[in-house]
């Protein structure tokens, strides 16, 4: 009996190898999760009309999407950042995306300077009231350090200045937002995809947060295009080595996908009217 | 005739069954040792490739690997600190929960508790984390007016999670003391509590040295739930109501990020390995406190 049962496993498993073997229909992505919305909505919607490729995307941060794609251990690896030191990985770029400072919405502040910025941040000013808001005392949401968005704040607006690291550490966007929400005095960075929502033909800030003008400029999708808003960066997707064909396809697909790009709070290329280098 | 083949036939059973065990146990033991020695090399590199000195691993609460620096201690003071809490609210809760189930409360009560208490033990440590996240940091939050996050709540959490192990450890030790001590004690005339007190909790008392030692081990090495309250600040808290880091939850932080070979990856080994080191020193007392018994 077990015999019989034995040789069918065998005959079954002789049959199954190849189809296994021979058959490259899935793609995984991870890394950022300032990326992650516009991969997975067009994961989905690539699906749709590929039923024959399975896509299957997380988030981890951006330096995991790195790390992961050069250890092969992903197809696709997501990045608010440039892969320095990876000669192998091939960068992608697919869109822009602009980065809010958000806060509890109880501290009474509309508006601070990069100055003031960079205080709080490095833990010198330590009460709303000291930049002309409530009396609460101020709790810095950081990013851990494989997040890439935590990347892009530094240098767009710490610059030397150490970050202060007595606050609380969340990793990822949508945790940032919800730690955000729920703690009194927070402020925190965070990318557009996770702070702001399309309705109605425009974008308004999601419920229970607030969003922080810098010098008087509003986190604005205008104000990133027109370089007048300084915490943007380049969404990259790294391919390790040149990118196969399901990938390539996959790719410009969501390059292609203005309307996508657009409604999840992401910028086109060809919006901007400013380089990376400008900045 | 036919005895003999079924001799034979046993013997061959036999030698195969021992052949299964032998390589069972040959594999298990090599595993072992593959993953001390593969954790005993990568967690030195830190110290035989980057050069970096282990004085200032242990003793340095700068944690910056992209500027060089490796110090551990917020992370080694957090994880010392939770398990402290821990043990110190948890275990005498344990241990008086252990004797009550052990020594006065009614047959039935016990027999229906202990279960209840088992499953305590199989709850994910996620599911700990999530309802430290969503019902103990929003009341630490309101009643402090701090973020909520941080040691005061990791501390709670896992004071409830080493309980299961402290209770059911602690009423195996005192049911293996022998009825001779209860009977001579009470008939000495003894009150019930002066039974527990003065002669079972002292002949039960290494055993429960046991239970709580264990209840460390299982603390230090927590990481999920804590990792979910403890507002993961990489640096010496300044209270019991100021977020800070554990080795564990650092490891879980910033592991996915760690490029092969950084210094940042040698760092995260080098917690991996000192969290090993602790394991089996705490299983070398486990030892020596069962031994000091017999």
């Amino acid at each position: 009996m077990s015999r019989t049962a034995l040789a069918a496993l065998l005959l079954g498993a002789a049959l199954a190898a190849p189809a296994v073997a021979s058959a490259d229909t899935s793609l995984t992505a991870a890394g950022s999760t300032a990326l992650l919305p516009l991969v997975k909505a067009s994961a989905e919607a690539y699906q749709n009309q590929h039923n024959d490729l399975k896509i299957s995307v997380t988030g981890g941060g951006s330096r995991v999407g790195i790390t992961q794609v050069a250890a092969k251990a992903v197809d696709l690896g997501m990045s608010d950042i440039l892969a320095k030191g990876y000669p192998d990985l091939v960068d992608h770029r697919v869109c822009v995306v602009g980065f809010s400072v958000l806060t509890h919405p109880g501290i009474n502040v509309k508006n601070v300077s990069k100055k003031q910025l960079q205080d709080i941040f490095a833990g010198k000013i330590t009460n709303w009231k000291d930049v002309g808001g409530a009396d609460v005392k101020i709790v810095v949401i950081n990013r851990p350090r494989s997040s890439g968005t935590r990347a892009v704040f530094t240098q767009t607006i710490m610059g030397d200045v150490p970050v202060s690291e007595t606050g609380l550490t969340e990793d990822a966007t949508g945790t940032v937002i919800t730690a955000v929400r729920t703690t009194p005095g927070a402020i925190s960075y965070a990318a557009f995809s996770g702070t702001k929502k399309f309705e109605g033909g425009h974008y308004t800030t999601v419920e229970g947060i607030a969003e922080l003008s810098i010098d008087n400029v509003a986190p604005s999708e205008e104000n990133v295009q027109t370089g007048k808003y300084p915490i943007w960066s380049y969404e990259h997707i790294y391919t390790n080595g040149v990118a196969n064909k399901d990938e390539s396809r996959f790719l410009a697909f969501i390059q292609s996908n203005s309307a996508i790009i657009h409604q999840l709070g992401y910028i086109l290329f060809r919006d901007m009217k400013v380089n990376e280098t400008d900045r | 005739m036919t005895n003999v083949r079924a001799a034979g036939k046993a013997h061959r059973t036999e030698r195969l069954a021992l052949i299964v065990l032998r390589g069972a146990s040959g594999f298990f033991i090599v595993s072992i040792a593959l993953l001390i020695g593969y954790l005993a090399v990568e967690g030195t590199k830190l110290f035989t490739v980057d050069h970096k000195s282990i004085f200032e691993f242990l003793f340095s609460p700068t944690f910056a690997p992209d500027q060089g620096h490796i110090g551990a201690l917020a992370f080694i003071l957090g994880s010392l600190f939770v398990t402290a809490f821990a043990i110190a609210v948890g275990g005498p809760f344990g241990v008086a929960v252990g004797v009550f189930f052990a020594e006065l409360a009614p047959k039935r009560v016990a027999s229906a508790m202990k279960p209840a208490i088992e499953v305590l033990v199989g709850i994910p440590s996620v599911v700990y984390g999530w309802l430290g996240l969503t019902l103990l940091v929003p009341l630490i939050r309101n009643t402090t007016g701090s973020t909520g996050f941080g040691l005061l709540a990791a501390g709670i959490v896992l004071s409830l999670m080493i309980l299961p192990t402290v209770v059911s450890l602690s009423e195996d030790a005192m049911r293996v003391v022998p009825d001779s001590l209860r009977e001579g004690s009470l008939a000495l005339g003894a009150t019930r509590w002066e039974t527990i007190w003065r002669v079972l909790l002292p002949a039960a008392s290494s055993g429960i040295g046991v239970a709580v030692i264990l209840g460390i081990a299982r603390a230090i090495g927590e990481t999920l739930a804590i990792q979910l309250v403890l507002g993961n600040a990489p640096v010496i808290p300044a209270g019991l109501l100021s977020p800070a880091s554990a080795l564990t939850s650092e490891i879980v932080m910033d592991m996915g990020g760690a490029a092969q070979g950084s210094l940042l990856q040698h760092s995260l080994f080098s917690m991996a390995f000192l969290l090993l080191l602790i394991a089996m020193g705490l299983i070398v007392l486990v030892k020596l406190v069962a031994r000091k018994a017999a």
